[in-house]
């Protein structure tokens, strides 16, 4: 559906901080707070420049402190400030999980209606290469549960900017996910202002005989699985989700219709998943025309390995995708 | 002296709750009494004591902690009737903090609380009926009946909310200062003007949260008091077998370069008179302090609790020395405030308590259309968007 008619490509993180910066040029109650995100220009370099064009005051340094920051972000959106949170990793997330899930994501409701929040929480997630269990959250099975913040996942540059100014516009918190794995990826990103609304998915291939849902950077597995099916005359559909929430369960719906076969790859782990979630509804809404059960594919269940061929192993990969499509269309 | 005594009936009646109620001698010279400790942290200056307010300043006063005790009397009835369920914290003995600190700011400053909030939401202004329905979970309750008890919000008296996670609301608060500093120096391009006061209980002394947010307060220069009220108890535990330096509280702050200072939690006037300098110090130079408030609470932590915790002869101790008879007996020595004018008050009072109980009966039901609205701002899926609460629909016809 997104036709990208530029000629100009940049980074993932280029477009993440053209975002940014469009948003604070337009929006002087926007403003980035994190660690290292000023004088050091970002840990993964996403903010670099930002400090110098938009000074101390709104680019600002914190230590490493997530609750605290988190917090004082909350509290400074609850007066109608639009802060943009960078987790360095959504990992360390988890130390600030009382602030963005009870005090971001329950206010609205809390106060009867009297008090948003407007927040966008950003950071890298999922496994980043041998960073061990506790570095290698993939935080978005375990925050997805909550309702009241909406949950976006970029999986190239054209959408990291899209949806991150859709993210920073939007009235409710929103837990917008990266991967480390993605950021030095180039792709097409238009001159001209555009934003991504939420809850719209993308087919980034077309295919026949089995749909792949995914989100992030399993995509990219899920694209290389495509391509390494088709030589065997498997032809896969894959349902970008970009947002999980919102979820865009019709486009997935169409597109099981289409190829009677689905496979959903979720980089959380299995149990009480999104990818259970999503394979879940598929069976309720259109349980008839399947001819198989929807297949999963999902980090395994156990912490996060730090050994390279460990790590490769447990997280979901192309051999693992081809076999849960195989499977799925009988093929295996 | 016979004054005094007539005060001191006048308590006992009152109070049907309390087993008793003396009425203390005020002895505290309030020329001298000041509090405030400085240590060495940047920014450090001597404060002179605020003059005493004018009459009719203290009568309001001491109307309005006659309404908080009432309003909390009828509370643990409307509990005990199951007109009110869940966690409920009553803030009897407390009230002279509520009312002597929300004094000392302007009605625009912000103000953040832990979940033990009903007096500060009516010290702030928020109408008895919507904070009694929000309890009874009625539609006409200041969040609609979706907070109970624990968050009381109040947009229009710029009130952010009562939170039930201890500690939980201290980065909330810097944040709000950090907020109003924004908005006041970079949007409007002017000096920051205001001052939000970030209370706590003396059990969020023991959260990681409150140390983050007063490193980021002090890092941030931020215009922010928390207000400690040490009530000696955080739930069932004393301050003293839960919190290390529990004689000497200035060293939490200390070690962020935050001013500290101890006032009179039990005595509007001598807290007042204490508070309202560091309130215009934070406002002037844009920076934090930690004001810890000594009090008790007279009740239990929560509806539930028996207070084995603690003798009879310490509750009878602290009871005797009541925010409220001290305020009355400074009325009636300084300004021959009778007893029947008190009385008078206290009949008005409990007339606009049982008024406001009524409302809160006659309140529908949250519909049931609200389970889905306020989760989002937008309407998609299930959810349909936001509404504003009766409270402020009021607000929007005067």
């Amino acid at each position: 559906m997104s036709v990208v008619a530029s000629e100009r490509i940049i980074e993932f993180r280029e477009a993440l901080r053209e975002a940014m910066s469009e948003e604070m040029r337009n929006d002087e109650r926007v403003f980035l707070i994190g660690e290292e995100v000023a004088q050091y220009n970002g840990a993964y370099k996403v903010s670099k420049g930002m400090l110098d064009e938009f000074g101390p005051r709104r680019i600002i340094d914190t230590p490493i402190s997530e609750s605290g920051f988190s917090g004082l972000s909350i509290g400074a959106a609850m007066r109608g400030l639009r802060p943009i949170v960078e987790f360095m990793s959504w990992s360390f997330s988890l130390v600030a999980a009382d602030q963005i899930l009870n005090n971001a994501a329950k206010m609205l409701y809390m106060s009867g209606g009297q008090f948003g929040c407007p927040i966008v929480f950003r950071g890298n997630n999922g496994a980043g290469g041998q960073l061990a269990s506790t570095h290698s959250w993939s935080v978005e099975s375990l925050y997805a549960n909550v309702p009241g913040l909406k949950m976006a996942i970029p999986y190239d540059a054209y959408d990291a900017k899209g949806l991150l100014k859709t993210a920073i516009r939007d009235d409710n918190p929103v837990f917008f996910l990266e991967s480390e794995r993605l950021l030095s990826t180039s792709g097409h990103v238009p001159e001209e202002e555009y934003t991504i609304p939420f809850g719209q998915a993308l087919i980034r291939r077309s295919g026949t005989d089995c749909t792949i849902i995914s989100f992030g950077r399993p995509l990219h597995f899920c694209l290389e699985a495509a391509e390494e099916l088709a030589k065997d005359g498997i032809e896969c559909e894959i349902v970008d989700g970009r947002t999980i929430r919102p979820l865009d369960i019709d486009t997935m719906i169409a597109s099981v219709r289409k190829t009677n076969a689905c496979v959903v790859v979720d980089q959380s782990w299995s149990f009480a998943s999104v990818g259970s979630e999503i394979a879940s509804q598929i069976h309720a809404i259109c349980f008839d025309e399947l001819d198989n059960y929807v297949h999963r594919v999902h980090s395994d269940d156990v912490p996060t390995p730090y050994a390279y061929n460990l790590e490769q192993a447990y997280m979901p990969n192309t051999r693992k995708i081809c076999e849960a499509v195989r499977a799925a269309t009988y093929n295996s | 002296m016979s004054e005094h005594l007539q005060l001191l009936l006048f308590a006992l009646v009152y109070c049907p709750f309390s087993t008793t109620v003396v009425i203390p001698m005020v002895e505290k010279d309030p020329e001298t009494t000041l509090y405030t400790k400085q240590h060495s942290s940047k920014n450090s200056s001597r404060f002179e004591l605020a003059p005493i307010p004018e009459k009719g300043i203290l009568l309001a006063w001491l109307r309005q902690m006659l309404l908080i005790r009432e309003f909390e009397v009828r509370t643990m009835q409307a509990y005990q009737n199951r007109f009110i369920g869940g966690f409920c914290h009553i803030y009897i003995g407390q009230e002279a903090v509520a009312v002597g600190t929300i004094a000392a700011v302007n009605p625009d400053d912000p103000v953040i609380l832990a979940y033990r909030d009903h007096g500060h939401a009516l010290a702030r202004g928020m109408d008895p009926k919507h904070c009694m329905a929000e309890m009874f979970g009625r539609v006409g309750g200041c969040a609609k009946g979706k907070g109970g008890s624990m968050h009381m919000f109040d947009a229009d008296h710029y009130l952010y909310g009562g939170h039930g996670i201890v500690g939980a609301q201290t980065p909330l608060g810097i944040g709000l200062a950090f907020a109003t500093k924004y908005e006041d120096e970079l949007i409007k391009g002017g000096k920051s003007t205001h001052v939000t006061l970030c209370y706590m209980g003396d059990g969020a002394l023991n959260q990681g949260s409150f140390y983050e947010a007063m490193n980021l307060a002090s890092l941030q220069d931020l215009p922010v008091i928390f207000v400690l009220e040490n009530n000696r108890y955080s739930m069932g535990t004393s301050i003293e077998r839960g919190t290390s330096m529990a004689h000497d509280l200035h060293v939490k702050s200390d070690a962020f370069g935050i001013n500290h200072a101890i006032v009179d939690g039990k005595n509007a006037l001598h807290l007042y008179r204490d508070f309202k300098p560091i309130a215009d110090w934070c406002r002037e130079e844009s920076r934090p302090f930690f004001v810890e408030a000594q009090t008790y609470r007279f009740k239990g932590h929560s509806m539930s609790d028996p207070r084995k915790y603690r003798t009879k002869e310490e509750e009878l101790v602290e009871e005797s020395d009541d925010c409220i008879a001290s305020l009355a007996t400074f009325l009636s020595d300084e300004y021959d405030i009778t007893t029947d004018a008190i009385k008078q008050m206290t009949r008005q009072v409990k007339t606009q308590v049982r008024q406001a109980v009524e409302w809160a009966k006659k309140s529908p039901d949250t519909p049931i259309e609200e389970l889905f609205k306020d989760v989002y701002t937008d309407c998609w899926g299930p959810y349909t968007g936001t509404s504003k609460p009766e409270m402020l629909q009021e607000g929007d016809d005067e």
